[in-house]
Protein backbone atom coordinates (compact mmCIF):
# COMPACT_ATOMS: atom_id res chain seq x y z
CA UNK A 1 0.00 0.00 0.00
CA UNK A 2 2.69 2.44 0.66
CA UNK A 3 4.57 1.89 -2.65
CA UNK A 4 1.61 2.79 -4.73
CA UNK A 5 1.53 6.08 -2.52
CA UNK A 6 5.52 5.62 -3.34
CA UNK A 7 4.80 5.25 -7.45
CA UNK A 8 2.20 7.52 -7.50
CA UNK A 9 4.82 10.19 -5.53
CA UNK A 10 8.03 9.23 -8.07
CA UNK A 11 5.53 9.48 -11.54
CA UNK A 12 3.94 12.95 -10.42
CA UNK A 13 8.23 14.58 -9.33
CA UNK A 14 7.89 13.80 -13.68
CA UNK A 15 5.29 17.13 -13.85
CA UNK A 16 7.55 19.40 -13.44
CA UNK A 17 10.67 18.23 -15.10
CA UNK A 18 10.94 19.33 -19.32
CA UNK A 19 9.88 17.20 -21.62
CA UNK A 20 13.53 15.41 -23.52
CA UNK A 21 11.62 15.67 -26.94
CA UNK A 22 13.65 17.29 -29.68
CA UNK A 23 10.99 18.14 -32.17
CA UNK A 24 13.19 17.36 -35.25
CA UNK A 25 12.14 19.50 -38.29
CA UNK A 26 11.64 22.44 -35.97
CA UNK A 27 14.84 21.95 -34.04
CA UNK A 28 17.90 20.42 -34.43
CA UNK A 29 19.74 18.46 -32.25
CA UNK A 30 22.92 18.44 -31.34
CA UNK A 31 25.48 16.21 -33.52
CA UNK A 32 28.68 14.42 -32.75
CA UNK A 33 31.34 15.35 -34.64
CA UNK A 34 31.68 11.66 -35.94
CA UNK A 35 28.22 11.26 -37.04
CA UNK A 36 28.31 8.63 -39.87
CA UNK A 37 26.08 10.94 -42.64
CA UNK A 38 26.24 11.77 -46.27
CA UNK A 39 29.65 11.02 -48.06
CA UNK A 40 31.48 13.55 -49.34
CA UNK A 41 35.14 13.45 -51.06
CA UNK A 42 38.02 16.25 -49.66
CA UNK A 43 40.26 18.49 -51.61
CA UNK A 44 44.00 18.98 -49.74
CA UNK A 45 45.21 22.08 -49.17
CA UNK A 46 46.06 23.17 -52.20
CA UNK A 47 42.94 22.70 -53.82
CA UNK A 48 43.85 19.39 -55.85
CA UNK A 49 41.41 16.15 -55.30
CA UNK A 50 42.91 13.73 -52.99
CA UNK A 51 41.70 10.76 -54.32
CA UNK A 52 44.42 8.55 -56.29
CA UNK A 53 42.18 5.96 -57.46
CA UNK A 54 42.85 3.26 -55.02
CA UNK A 55 39.96 1.28 -54.92
CA UNK A 56 40.17 0.40 -50.96
CA UNK A 57 37.40 2.32 -50.36
CA UNK A 58 35.36 -0.16 -53.31
CA UNK A 59 36.38 -2.89 -52.19
CA UNK A 60 35.82 -2.01 -47.94
CA UNK A 61 32.09 -1.16 -48.85
CA UNK A 62 30.31 -3.82 -47.36
CA UNK A 63 27.50 -3.55 -49.97
CA UNK A 64 29.12 -2.21 -53.21
CA UNK A 65 27.95 0.97 -52.98
CA UNK A 66 31.11 2.85 -54.55
CA UNK A 67 32.31 2.21 -57.99
CA UNK A 68 34.98 4.46 -59.28
CA UNK A 69 37.59 4.14 -62.16
CA UNK A 70 41.25 4.96 -61.71
CA UNK A 71 43.02 6.99 -64.27
CA UNK A 72 46.12 9.74 -64.00
CA UNK A 73 47.13 13.05 -65.53
CA UNK A 74 50.54 13.80 -67.46
CA UNK A 75 52.27 14.21 -63.75
CA UNK A 76 51.27 10.39 -63.28
CA UNK A 77 49.12 11.34 -60.68
CA UNK A 78 46.44 9.48 -60.11
CA UNK A 79 42.69 10.13 -59.65
CA UNK A 80 39.55 8.88 -60.19
CA UNK A 81 37.51 9.50 -63.83
CA UNK A 82 34.23 8.73 -62.22
CA UNK A 83 33.58 8.13 -58.22
CA UNK A 84 29.89 7.13 -57.97
CA UNK A 85 28.18 6.34 -54.58
CA UNK A 86 24.69 4.71 -54.14
CA UNK A 87 23.36 6.24 -51.47
CA UNK A 88 20.40 4.04 -52.17
CA UNK A 89 22.82 1.22 -50.50
CA UNK A 90 24.90 2.73 -48.62
CA UNK A 91 24.49 1.82 -45.02
CA UNK A 92 26.92 4.55 -43.43
CA UNK A 93 29.25 2.16 -41.90
CA UNK A 94 32.01 4.11 -42.21
CA UNK A 95 34.37 1.44 -43.85
CA UNK A 96 35.48 3.33 -46.60
CA UNK A 97 36.59 6.65 -44.55
CA UNK A 98 38.62 4.23 -42.45
CA UNK A 99 39.96 2.47 -45.44
CA UNK A 100 40.90 5.39 -47.04
CA UNK A 101 44.80 6.00 -47.36
CA UNK A 102 44.95 9.84 -48.65
CA UNK A 103 41.77 10.70 -46.02
CA UNK A 104 39.92 11.92 -49.33
CA UNK A 105 36.67 10.22 -48.33
CA UNK A 106 35.09 11.20 -45.49
CA UNK A 107 31.16 10.96 -43.47
CA UNK A 108 30.22 13.85 -42.63
CA UNK A 109 27.28 15.00 -40.06
CA UNK A 110 24.64 15.71 -42.70
CA UNK A 111 22.21 13.19 -42.81
CA UNK A 112 18.91 14.65 -44.63
CA UNK A 113 19.39 13.62 -48.01
CA UNK A 114 15.74 12.08 -48.56
CA UNK A 115 14.42 12.05 -52.57
CA UNK A 116 11.58 11.46 -54.07
CA UNK A 117 13.24 9.44 -57.41
CA UNK A 118 15.62 6.68 -56.52
CA UNK A 119 17.64 7.60 -59.37
CA UNK A 120 18.75 10.73 -57.47
CA UNK A 121 20.46 8.68 -54.86
CA UNK A 122 22.90 8.07 -56.75
CA UNK A 123 25.76 10.68 -56.43
CA UNK A 124 28.71 11.41 -58.96
CA UNK A 125 32.10 12.86 -58.53
CA UNK A 126 30.83 16.50 -59.15
CA UNK A 127 28.00 15.90 -56.11
CA UNK A 128 30.50 14.59 -53.57
CA UNK A 129 33.73 16.43 -54.17
CA UNK A 130 33.99 19.53 -51.40
CA UNK A 131 36.51 22.34 -51.83
CA UNK A 132 38.08 22.06 -48.67
CA UNK A 133 40.26 19.01 -46.41
CA UNK A 134 37.14 18.48 -44.40
CA UNK A 135 38.28 16.64 -41.33
CA UNK A 136 41.88 16.69 -41.67
CA UNK A 137 43.33 20.51 -42.43
CA UNK A 138 46.95 20.45 -44.02
CA UNK A 139 47.17 16.93 -44.63
CA UNK A 140 48.38 16.67 -48.48
CA UNK A 141 49.19 13.33 -49.80
CA UNK A 142 51.70 13.91 -52.15
CA UNK A 143 53.95 16.55 -49.92
CA UNK A 144 54.32 13.38 -47.37
CA UNK A 145 54.15 10.30 -49.75
CA UNK A 146 57.96 8.84 -51.12
CA UNK A 147 56.46 8.97 -54.50
CA UNK A 148 58.03 10.88 -57.90
CA UNK A 149 55.67 12.63 -59.74
CA UNK A 150 55.14 16.13 -61.49
CA UNK A 151 57.27 18.67 -59.95
CA UNK A 152 58.43 16.89 -56.94
CA UNK A 153 61.21 13.97 -57.02
CA UNK A 154 62.00 11.11 -54.71
CA UNK A 155 63.61 12.40 -51.52
CA UNK A 156 61.41 15.59 -51.84
CA UNK A 157 58.67 15.31 -49.89
CA UNK A 158 58.68 16.51 -46.26
CA UNK A 159 60.19 14.90 -43.26
CA UNK A 160 62.11 12.86 -46.11
CA UNK A 161 65.75 12.32 -46.55
CA UNK A 162 67.38 12.41 -50.30
CA UNK A 163 67.60 8.71 -51.26
CA UNK A 164 71.43 7.22 -50.90
CA UNK A 165 73.54 6.67 -53.52
CA UNK A 166 73.54 2.20 -53.36
CA UNK A 167 77.03 2.96 -55.39
CA UNK A 168 78.28 5.34 -52.62
CA UNK A 169 78.28 2.07 -49.75
CA UNK A 170 80.33 0.17 -51.77
CA UNK A 171 83.41 -1.57 -50.01
CA UNK B 1 -44.67 23.81 -22.65
CA UNK B 2 -42.19 25.54 -21.23
CA UNK B 3 -40.99 22.44 -18.90
CA UNK B 4 -40.57 20.78 -21.76
CA UNK B 5 -38.63 22.92 -23.43
CA UNK B 6 -36.72 23.10 -20.57
CA UNK B 7 -35.92 19.58 -20.32
CA UNK B 8 -35.13 19.48 -24.08
CA UNK B 9 -32.11 21.75 -23.39
CA UNK B 10 -31.22 20.40 -20.41
CA UNK B 11 -31.21 16.40 -22.57
CA UNK B 12 -29.20 17.88 -25.17
CA UNK B 13 -26.95 20.46 -23.43
CA UNK B 14 -25.96 17.42 -21.54
CA UNK B 15 -25.48 14.72 -24.16
CA UNK B 16 -23.32 17.57 -26.15
CA UNK B 17 -21.41 18.02 -23.44
CA UNK B 18 -20.66 14.53 -22.13
CA UNK B 19 -19.95 13.17 -25.77
CA UNK B 20 -17.83 16.38 -26.63
CA UNK B 21 -15.89 16.23 -23.43
CA UNK B 22 -15.43 12.53 -23.57
CA UNK B 23 -13.88 12.81 -26.90
CA UNK B 24 -11.76 16.07 -25.64
CA UNK B 25 -10.03 13.05 -22.86
CA UNK B 26 -8.50 11.83 -25.63
CA UNK B 27 -6.19 14.33 -26.11
CA UNK B 28 -6.37 15.17 -22.01
CA UNK B 29 -5.11 11.79 -21.68
CA UNK B 30 -2.31 12.11 -24.42
CA UNK B 31 -0.94 14.94 -23.06
CA UNK B 32 -1.05 14.21 -19.77
CA UNK B 33 0.66 10.67 -20.08
CA UNK B 34 3.22 12.59 -22.00
CA UNK B 35 4.34 15.12 -19.40
CA UNK B 36 4.61 12.11 -16.87
CA UNK B 37 6.69 10.41 -18.92
CA UNK B 38 8.63 13.39 -20.24
CA UNK B 39 7.11 13.65 -23.58
CA UNK B 40 5.44 16.29 -25.50
CA UNK B 41 2.23 14.42 -26.53
CA UNK B 42 0.41 15.33 -29.80
CA UNK B 43 0.88 18.89 -30.30
CA UNK B 44 0.65 18.94 -33.54
CA UNK B 45 -2.80 19.72 -34.94
CA UNK B 46 -4.37 23.05 -33.86
CA UNK B 47 -3.36 25.04 -30.86
CA UNK B 48 -1.44 22.58 -28.28
CA UNK B 49 -2.62 19.38 -30.42
CA UNK B 50 -6.46 20.00 -29.83
CA UNK B 51 -7.51 19.53 -32.77
CA UNK B 52 -5.96 15.88 -32.97
CA UNK B 53 -9.45 14.63 -31.64
CA UNK B 54 -11.20 15.98 -35.04
CA UNK B 55 -8.36 13.81 -37.27
CA UNK B 56 -8.66 10.85 -35.02
CA UNK B 57 -12.15 11.07 -35.27
CA UNK B 58 -11.54 11.77 -39.25
CA UNK B 59 -9.12 8.90 -39.94
CA UNK B 60 -11.71 6.84 -37.66
CA UNK B 61 -15.21 7.46 -40.02
CA UNK B 62 -13.12 7.91 -43.32
CA UNK B 63 -11.84 4.03 -42.83
CA UNK B 64 -13.38 0.56 -43.89
CA UNK B 65 -16.38 -0.47 -41.38
CA UNK B 66 -15.00 -4.26 -41.43
CA UNK B 67 -17.31 -6.75 -40.19
CA UNK B 68 -15.58 -9.99 -40.10
CA UNK B 69 -17.40 -12.91 -42.61
CA UNK B 70 -16.86 -15.27 -39.57
CA UNK B 71 -18.16 -12.47 -37.11
CA UNK B 72 -22.14 -12.86 -35.66
CA UNK B 73 -23.32 -9.95 -37.50
CA UNK B 74 -26.43 -8.44 -35.87
CA UNK B 75 -24.84 -8.58 -32.25
CA UNK B 76 -21.40 -7.95 -33.61
CA UNK B 77 -22.74 -4.66 -35.29
CA UNK B 78 -24.94 -4.21 -31.32
CA UNK B 79 -22.50 -4.68 -29.14
CA UNK B 80 -20.12 -1.22 -29.29
CA UNK B 81 -23.89 0.73 -29.09
CA UNK B 82 -24.57 -0.62 -25.67
CA UNK B 83 -21.42 0.61 -23.86
CA UNK B 84 -22.57 4.28 -25.16
CA UNK B 85 -26.39 3.79 -24.68
CA UNK B 86 -25.98 2.95 -21.14
CA UNK B 87 -23.49 5.29 -20.12
CA UNK B 88 -25.33 7.61 -21.42
CA UNK B 89 -28.14 6.52 -19.96
CA UNK B 90 -26.81 7.07 -16.55
CA UNK B 91 -25.40 10.51 -16.90
CA UNK B 92 -29.04 11.34 -16.72
CA UNK B 93 -29.34 11.06 -13.16
CA UNK B 94 -25.78 12.93 -12.65
CA UNK B 95 -27.00 16.49 -10.80
CA UNK B 96 -24.05 18.90 -12.95
CA UNK B 97 -25.77 21.99 -10.35
CA UNK B 98 -29.25 23.05 -8.74
CA UNK B 99 -30.94 23.25 -11.82
CA UNK B 100 -28.94 21.45 -14.54
CA UNK B 101 -29.56 17.55 -14.68
CA UNK B 102 -31.77 15.44 -16.73
CA UNK B 103 -34.22 13.45 -13.96
CA UNK B 104 -34.03 13.34 -10.32
CA UNK B 105 -34.64 9.47 -9.92
CA UNK B 106 -35.68 8.76 -5.90
CA UNK B 107 -33.34 5.76 -6.83
CA UNK B 108 -30.44 7.42 -8.57
CA UNK B 109 -27.82 5.65 -7.49
CA UNK B 110 -29.55 1.94 -7.78
CA UNK B 111 -30.06 2.88 -11.33
CA UNK B 112 -26.61 3.72 -11.95
CA UNK B 113 -25.71 0.58 -10.73
CA UNK B 114 -28.15 -0.98 -12.65
CA UNK B 115 -26.68 0.63 -16.36
CA UNK B 116 -22.84 -0.36 -15.23
CA UNK B 117 -24.19 -3.78 -14.85
CA UNK B 118 -25.76 -4.14 -18.44
CA UNK B 119 -22.57 -2.13 -19.89
CA UNK B 120 -20.29 -5.15 -19.32
CA UNK B 121 -23.00 -6.59 -21.96
CA UNK B 122 -21.19 -4.83 -24.06
CA UNK B 123 -18.09 -6.22 -23.54
CA UNK B 124 -18.94 -9.83 -23.77
CA UNK B 125 -21.16 -9.63 -26.57
CA UNK B 126 -18.70 -8.05 -28.60
CA UNK B 127 -15.72 -10.60 -27.71
CA UNK B 128 -18.30 -13.09 -28.15
CA UNK B 129 -19.72 -12.46 -31.70
CA UNK B 130 -16.40 -11.93 -32.97
CA UNK B 131 -16.06 -15.54 -33.01
CA UNK B 132 -11.62 -15.05 -32.07
CA UNK B 133 -10.10 -16.67 -29.32
CA UNK B 134 -8.30 -13.55 -28.02
CA UNK B 135 -11.54 -11.59 -28.29
CA UNK B 136 -13.46 -14.39 -26.42
CA UNK B 137 -10.74 -14.60 -23.67
CA UNK B 138 -11.28 -10.49 -23.19
CA UNK B 139 -14.90 -10.69 -23.55
CA UNK B 140 -14.65 -13.60 -20.43
CA UNK B 141 -12.57 -11.50 -18.80
CA UNK B 142 -14.59 -8.59 -18.84
CA UNK B 143 -17.48 -10.73 -17.52
CA UNK B 144 -15.60 -12.04 -14.60
CA UNK B 145 -14.18 -8.94 -13.41
CA UNK B 146 -17.47 -6.78 -13.55
CA UNK B 147 -19.08 -9.79 -11.78
CA UNK B 148 -16.76 -9.21 -8.79
CA UNK B 149 -16.33 -5.50 -8.67
CA UNK B 150 -19.82 -5.02 -9.07
CA UNK B 151 -20.60 -6.74 -5.54
CA UNK B 152 -18.64 -4.23 -3.55
CA UNK B 153 -19.05 -1.57 -5.73
CA UNK B 154 -22.42 -1.33 -4.43
CA UNK B 155 -21.50 -2.22 -1.02
CA UNK B 156 -19.29 0.18 -0.93
CA UNK B 157 -21.61 3.41 -1.59
CA UNK B 158 -23.87 1.93 0.70
CA UNK B 159 -22.19 3.56 3.51
CA UNK B 160 -23.42 7.23 1.68
CA UNK B 161 -26.62 5.76 1.03
CA UNK B 162 -26.71 5.28 5.32
CA UNK B 163 -25.68 8.83 5.88
CA UNK B 164 -27.64 10.44 3.29
CA UNK B 165 -30.60 8.59 3.89
CA UNK B 166 -31.89 8.52 0.41
CA UNK B 167 -30.69 6.53 -2.99
CA UNK B 168 -31.51 10.11 -4.97
CA UNK B 169 -27.96 11.65 -6.55
CA UNK B 170 -29.29 15.11 -5.96
CA UNK B 171 -30.40 14.32 -1.54
CA UNK B 172 -27.05 12.83 -1.57
CA UNK B 173 -25.42 15.92 -2.44
CA UNK B 174 -27.74 17.89 -0.22
CA UNK B 175 -26.79 15.69 2.88
CA UNK B 176 -23.37 16.78 1.92
CA UNK B 177 -23.85 20.58 3.05
CA UNK B 178 -21.85 20.16 6.03
CA UNK B 179 -19.37 16.96 5.85
CA UNK B 180 -18.44 15.87 2.51
CA UNK B 181 -18.67 12.06 2.58
CA UNK B 182 -15.10 11.79 1.72
CA UNK B 183 -13.89 12.24 5.18
CA UNK B 184 -16.50 9.60 7.06
CA UNK B 185 -16.63 7.30 4.19
CA UNK B 186 -12.56 7.70 3.36
CA UNK B 187 -12.89 3.29 3.05
CA UNK B 188 -15.90 3.36 0.74
CA UNK B 189 -14.52 6.29 -1.42
CA UNK B 190 -11.33 4.24 -1.67
CA UNK B 191 -13.05 0.96 -2.64
CA UNK B 192 -15.02 2.46 -5.36
CA UNK B 193 -12.47 3.98 -7.00
CA UNK B 194 -10.77 0.73 -7.22
CA UNK B 195 -14.05 -0.60 -8.93
CA UNK B 196 -14.78 2.46 -10.65
CA UNK B 197 -11.41 1.85 -12.33
CA UNK B 198 -12.53 -1.92 -13.12
CA UNK B 199 -16.19 -0.59 -13.90
CA UNK B 200 -14.49 1.77 -16.58
CA UNK B 201 -11.66 -1.33 -17.67
CA UNK B 202 -9.04 1.70 -17.21
CA UNK B 203 -5.74 0.99 -16.41
CA UNK B 204 -4.60 -0.94 -14.49
CA UNK B 205 -7.47 -2.95 -13.91
CA UNK B 206 -8.07 -3.44 -18.16
CA UNK B 207 -7.87 -6.85 -18.58
CA UNK B 208 -10.71 -7.34 -21.25
CA UNK B 209 -8.47 -5.44 -23.30
CA UNK B 210 -4.82 -6.32 -22.34
CA UNK B 211 -2.90 -5.37 -25.71
CA UNK B 212 -0.14 -6.81 -24.77
CA UNK B 213 -1.48 -10.23 -23.93
CA UNK B 214 -4.79 -10.33 -26.04
CA UNK B 215 -3.83 -8.32 -28.88
CA UNK B 216 -6.91 -5.99 -28.60
CA UNK B 217 -8.60 -7.72 -26.06
CA UNK B 218 -12.84 -7.57 -26.65
CA UNK B 219 -12.62 -5.37 -29.67
CA UNK B 220 -9.50 -7.10 -31.43
CA UNK B 221 -11.71 -7.40 -34.86
CA UNK B 222 -13.51 -3.95 -34.54
CA UNK B 223 -12.19 -1.03 -36.80
CA UNK B 224 -13.76 2.21 -38.00
CA UNK B 225 -16.44 4.00 -35.65
CA UNK B 226 -17.67 0.73 -34.26
CA UNK B 227 -13.88 0.59 -32.70
CA UNK B 228 -14.51 4.71 -31.78
CA UNK B 229 -17.35 3.85 -29.83
CA UNK B 230 -15.62 1.22 -27.46
CA UNK B 231 -13.08 3.77 -27.67
CA UNK B 232 -15.19 6.65 -26.41
CA UNK B 233 -17.07 4.59 -24.56
CA UNK B 234 -14.08 4.31 -22.39
CA UNK B 235 -13.93 7.97 -21.74
CA UNK B 236 -17.41 8.20 -21.39
CA UNK B 237 -16.90 5.60 -18.92
CA UNK B 238 -14.12 7.58 -16.88
CA UNK B 239 -16.24 10.45 -17.11
CA UNK B 240 -19.18 9.06 -15.09
CA UNK B 241 -17.20 7.48 -12.73
CA UNK B 242 -15.53 10.87 -11.84
CA UNK B 243 -19.09 12.16 -12.06
CA UNK B 244 -20.02 10.11 -9.29
CA UNK B 245 -17.00 9.89 -6.98
CA UNK B 246 -17.60 13.75 -6.97
CA UNK B 247 -20.84 13.71 -6.35
CA UNK B 248 -20.96 10.80 -3.74
CA UNK B 249 -18.07 11.49 -2.25
CA UNK B 250 -16.94 15.59 -2.54
CA UNK B 251 -20.15 17.14 -2.15
CA UNK B 252 -21.29 17.37 -6.04
CA UNK B 253 -21.85 21.15 -6.90
CA UNK B 254 -21.17 22.09 -3.22
CA UNK B 255 -18.41 24.71 -2.84
CA UNK B 256 -18.01 28.06 -2.37
CA UNK B 257 -17.44 31.53 -4.30
CA UNK B 258 -18.23 29.90 -7.41
CA UNK B 259 -20.88 28.73 -9.49
CA UNK B 260 -21.92 25.48 -8.62
CA UNK B 261 -21.44 24.05 -12.28
CA UNK B 262 -17.65 25.28 -11.90
CA UNK B 263 -17.46 23.40 -8.44
CA UNK B 264 -18.75 20.27 -10.35
CA UNK B 265 -16.76 20.50 -13.07
CA UNK B 266 -13.62 21.26 -11.01
CA UNK B 267 -14.26 17.76 -9.12
CA UNK B 268 -14.72 15.81 -11.94
CA UNK B 269 -12.08 16.51 -13.77
CA UNK B 270 -9.86 16.22 -10.87
CA UNK B 271 -10.78 13.06 -10.87
CA UNK B 272 -10.26 12.33 -14.22
CA UNK B 273 -6.72 13.47 -13.81
CA UNK B 274 -6.30 11.43 -10.90
CA UNK B 275 -7.39 8.19 -13.27
CA UNK B 276 -4.98 9.42 -15.87
CA UNK B 277 -1.92 9.39 -13.44
CA UNK B 278 -3.36 5.74 -11.84
CA UNK B 279 -2.86 4.90 -15.37
CA UNK B 280 1.32 6.17 -15.88
CA UNK B 281 1.77 5.15 -11.91
CA UNK B 282 0.17 1.08 -12.25
CA UNK B 283 0.81 -1.94 -14.19
CA UNK B 284 -1.52 -4.14 -15.27
CA UNK B 285 -2.21 -7.01 -12.66
CA UNK B 286 -2.13 -10.85 -13.62
CA UNK B 287 -5.96 -12.39 -13.52
CA UNK B 288 -5.97 -14.48 -10.58
CA UNK B 289 -4.41 -11.49 -8.56
CA UNK B 290 -7.23 -8.79 -9.59
CA UNK B 291 -9.72 -11.66 -8.52
CA UNK B 292 -7.84 -11.89 -5.49
CA UNK B 293 -7.89 -8.20 -4.81
CA UNK B 294 -11.62 -8.20 -5.54
CA UNK B 295 -12.81 -11.16 -3.07
CA UNK B 296 -10.32 -11.59 -0.38
CA UNK B 297 -9.51 -7.87 0.33
CA UNK B 298 -11.80 -5.46 -1.20
CA UNK B 299 -14.96 -7.47 -0.79
CA UNK B 300 -14.24 -7.77 3.53
CA UNK B 301 -13.33 -3.81 3.78
CA UNK B 302 -16.71 -2.89 1.73
CA UNK B 303 -18.54 -5.12 4.69
CA UNK B 304 -16.62 -3.75 7.53
CA UNK B 305 -16.97 -0.16 6.18
CA UNK B 306 -20.74 -1.30 6.06
CA UNK B 307 -21.07 -2.71 9.29
CA UNK B 308 -18.95 -0.33 10.92
CA UNK B 309 -20.67 2.77 9.33
CA UNK B 310 -24.38 1.13 10.26
CA UNK B 311 -23.00 0.03 13.96
CA UNK B 312 -21.79 4.14 14.55
CA UNK B 313 -25.81 5.76 12.94
CA UNK B 314 -27.48 2.64 15.03
CA UNK B 315 -25.61 3.91 18.15
CA UNK B 316 -25.80 7.53 17.64
CA UNK B 317 -29.57 6.82 17.25
CA UNK B 318 -29.91 7.90 13.53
Amino acid sequence: MLGLFQSIWAILKHTIRPPITVQYPDEQFDKPPRFRGRIILSRDPDGQERCVACYLCSAACPVDCIALQATQDEHGRRYPAFFRINFSRCIFCGYCEEACPTYAIQLTPDFEMSEYRRQNLVYEKEDLLISGPGKHPGYNFYRVAGLAIGGKDKGEAEDEQPPVDLHTLLP
Amino acid sequence: MSEAVVALINVLGILIAVLSVAAGLIWVERRLLAVWQDRLGPNRAGPFGVLQVVADAIKMFAKEDWIPPFADKPVFVIAPAIIIVTILTSFAVIPFSPVIGVVDLNIGLLFFLGMSSLGVYSVVLGGWSSNNKYSLLGGLRGAAQMLSYEVFMGLSLMGVVMLSGSFSLRDIVEAQQGLWFCIPQVLGLMIFMVAGLAEAHRLPFDLPEAESELVAGYHSEYSGMKFGMFFVGEYLGITLISALISTLFFGGWLGPILPPLVWFLIKTFAFVGFFILMRATLPRPRYDQLMAIGWKMLLPLALLNLVVTGGILLAAGG
